[in-house]
């Protein structure tokens, strides 16, 4: 499985959202998207899922352009998983999963046997089986992550696309989501996921992608790319990069925070 | 597993909960009939048995109770699978026939009929037609209000429905006070009254046509909860089963205001008991609705005809029912029903 983004151009009327996006995310890769808000990762992932179909340039997946794809043939190549939302009804975490499985059965038809197997599965791989009987609503947003995760996977597409997946998720929860994200991505999916955390970009990403107005600012593994000027360009924050277990993890520690109260004890 | 099996069951004991009402409802009346004679004239039916009853008690049975109960039934079934689907498909736990501006719509489509004359299949076609143009505009118009969803559209339907009430009084205003005036005022109260089996001929095809979408979508409607875009990118094509499900409620709906009247209250208060029975589940939930929205117009139309030596108007009661249920509902678990 693989994406292949080439020059892609989106503009909502005169404002250009997407400005020549060039990227490739293939088997066995984590993908991560970074830059700040508003710069364009959501619509992004829109036109990848062909819920926006006015843009210009080629989105293809597996070499087969969506433009020709149908419904529900993007459904079995890609999936999406969305931030852990409050949906109108309250559903039980089983019924949440099983309806991942729509694509796989006729319009007029429920899910059968199978189906539900596959949830079982999806939900004991993800480790929240005992979650089964519960209300989605009444479990915590990291096990509700975990849930839209489990759902993605019985939906059986190889391509998964996640919205931020750790926002709002505590520190625990993050790393949970995270290990499970980059575990798939080794047995052979590949997951693009947009996120804010340089530092959890770093430690699990294969491919980072920045972006910034609407533009590719740097492409490329995280140690080639991830850099104090990188973080500063992105975000507008000075920083001091820190190279820990022999460059396997790399932490930010803004640097004006730090600073100025150095100086202040310094002083006083 | 053990969930969906309890549901099950509680769906077979909806239907059952229906077949013992229904055989009280027969008994019940000015003309009382014991159980063993409805159970008799209904079998003899089927199977030839020797008649143990008068003439008489067959007349009223299958002449004056069989339409209305039938009607009753059909009614309610069709008002509250309508309720829930509206439900499903605008992701809104508010929308119904009534709140979505179909009811309302329906009754100018008839008033409007009945001011020219027209015969009773146009006015369940003026209904229908009606009734799909007011959802329509309530459904335009709450996505143009910015902000929250759920208040939009219960404010475009506030805004529709007022507007195409005005209209009907309109018409009841020019309307001929000697005959067509009352036949307007009454239908708008909501009454199964004069039902014949020709009514219930004149609107079982357009109630199946809408019905048997409703209850085969019903998995789709679980995947339209979720929003549209998150449905699209599970391969359900949320436009089009909307566009259905929209169709075949509003179909349902006319269908039963031509026959009925206005009757309001069952789509959005049956719906919401479903949901407390067997959850929000639509493999469950829209034939539990359907079996309780039946059960439940069965037993009002039992008082409307009994209570007093007058007939209630079905509309009337409803609304005293379903009123104070529904602010008992929403008071008393105001979390588990996540506005």
């Amino acid at each position: 499985m693989s994406i292949e983004v080439s020059d892609l151009c989106f503009s909502y009327g005169e404002n250009r959202v997407l400005d020549q996006v060039n990227f490739t995310a293939q088997d066995n890769q984590l993908l991560s998207i970074l830059g700040p808000n508003g710069v364009g990762k959501t619509t992004l992932f829109r036109c990848i899922l062909g819920l926006l179909n006015g843009y210009k340039g080629q989105i293809l997946l597996n070499g087969i352009n969506i433009k020709g794809l149908g419904i529900e043939e993007m459904a079995k190549l890609i999936a999406y998983i969305p931030q852990f939302h409050y949906p109108s009804f309250n559903f039980s975490v089983f019924d949440m999963v099983l309806m991942g499985t729509s694509v796989q059965i006729s319009a007029i038809s429920s899910p059968g046997i199978k189906q539900k197997k596959l949830v079982d599965a999806a939900l004991k791989r993800l480790g929240i089986y005992h979650l089964k009987n519960r209300g989605y609503t009444k479990i915590s947003g990291g096990e509700r992550q975990l849930v839209l995760l489990a759902r993605a996977l019985v939906q059986e597409a190889k391509i998964l696309v996640m919205d931020e997946p750790t926002s709002n998720l505590d520190f625990g929860n993050q790393v949970r989501v995270l290990t499970e994200i980059k575990s798939l991505a080794k047995e052979g999916y590949t997951v693009i996921q947009s996120t804010h955390n340089p530092d959890q970009t770093f430690l699990f990403s294969d491919r980072v992608m920045a972006m910034k107005d609407g533009k590719v600012l740097a492409w490329g593994t995280p140690g080639e790319i991830f850099t104090a000027d990188l973080i500063y360009d992105l975000y507008g924050v000075e920083v001091e990069m820190e190279s820990l277990y022999h460059d396997q993890a790399r932490v930010c520690i803004p640097k004006s925070i730090v600073e100025k109260d150095y100086t202040y004890r310094c002083c006083s | 597993m053990e969930r969906s099996k309890g549901n099950t069951l509680i769906v077979i004991g909806l239907g059952l909960l229906l077949m013992i009402t229904i055989i009280i409802s027969f008994r019940l009346g000015r003309y009382p009939i014991p159980t063993k004679e409805v159970l008799g004239i209904s079998l003899s039916k089927i199977y030839p048995i020797e008649q143990f009853w008068t003439d008489r008690v067959e007349m009223v049975l299958i002449n004056i109770r069989l339409p209305r109960i039938i009607l009753a039934c059909l009614v309610g079934c069709c008002l509250s699978a309508a309720g829930a689907g509206y439900q499903g498909v605008f992701q809104n736990p508010m929308a119904a026939p009534d709140i979505l501006g179909a009811s309302a719509g329906a009754a100018f489509g008839a008033a409007l009929a009945i001011l020219n004359y027209g015969s009773s299949f146009m006015i369940a076609i003026s209904a229908f037609f009606f009734s799909l143009l007011t959802v329509s505009l309530v459904y335009l118009i709450s996505k143009k209000v910015k902000g929250k969803s759920i208040l939009g559209l219960i404010l475009s339907g506030i805004i529709v429905s007022s507007l195409f009430s005005a209209a009907t009084s309109y018409i009841k205003l020019v309307a001929d006070p000697t005959d067509q005036l009352p036949a307007i005022t009454y239908w708008l109260m909501g009454s199964l009254a004069g039902a014949k089996i020709g009514d219930i001929k004149f609107v079982i095809i357009p109630m199946t046509i809408g019905l048997v979408p409703l209850l085969l979508l019903r998995w789709r409607m679980n995947v339209l909860t979720m929003g549209d875009d998150e449905a699209r990118t599970m391969g359900v094509n949320a436009n089009q089963v909307r566009f259905i499900v929209i169709i075949c409620a509003t179909l349902t709906t006319a269908a039963s205001v031509s026959v009925s009247g206005m009757i309001g209250w069952v789509g959005l208060v049956i719906p919401h008991l479903a949901r407390k029975l067997v959850g929000n589940n639509y493999n469950h939930l829209m034939p539990a609705s359907i079996l309780f929205g039946a059960i439940f117009l069965l037993l009002v139309d039992n008082v409307s005809r009994n209570l007093l030596t007058t007939e209630i108007p079905l509309g009337i009661l409803t609304a005293f029912i379903g009123a104070p249920f529904f602010i008992y509902l929403i008071t008393r678990e105001g979390r588990s029903i996540e506005y």
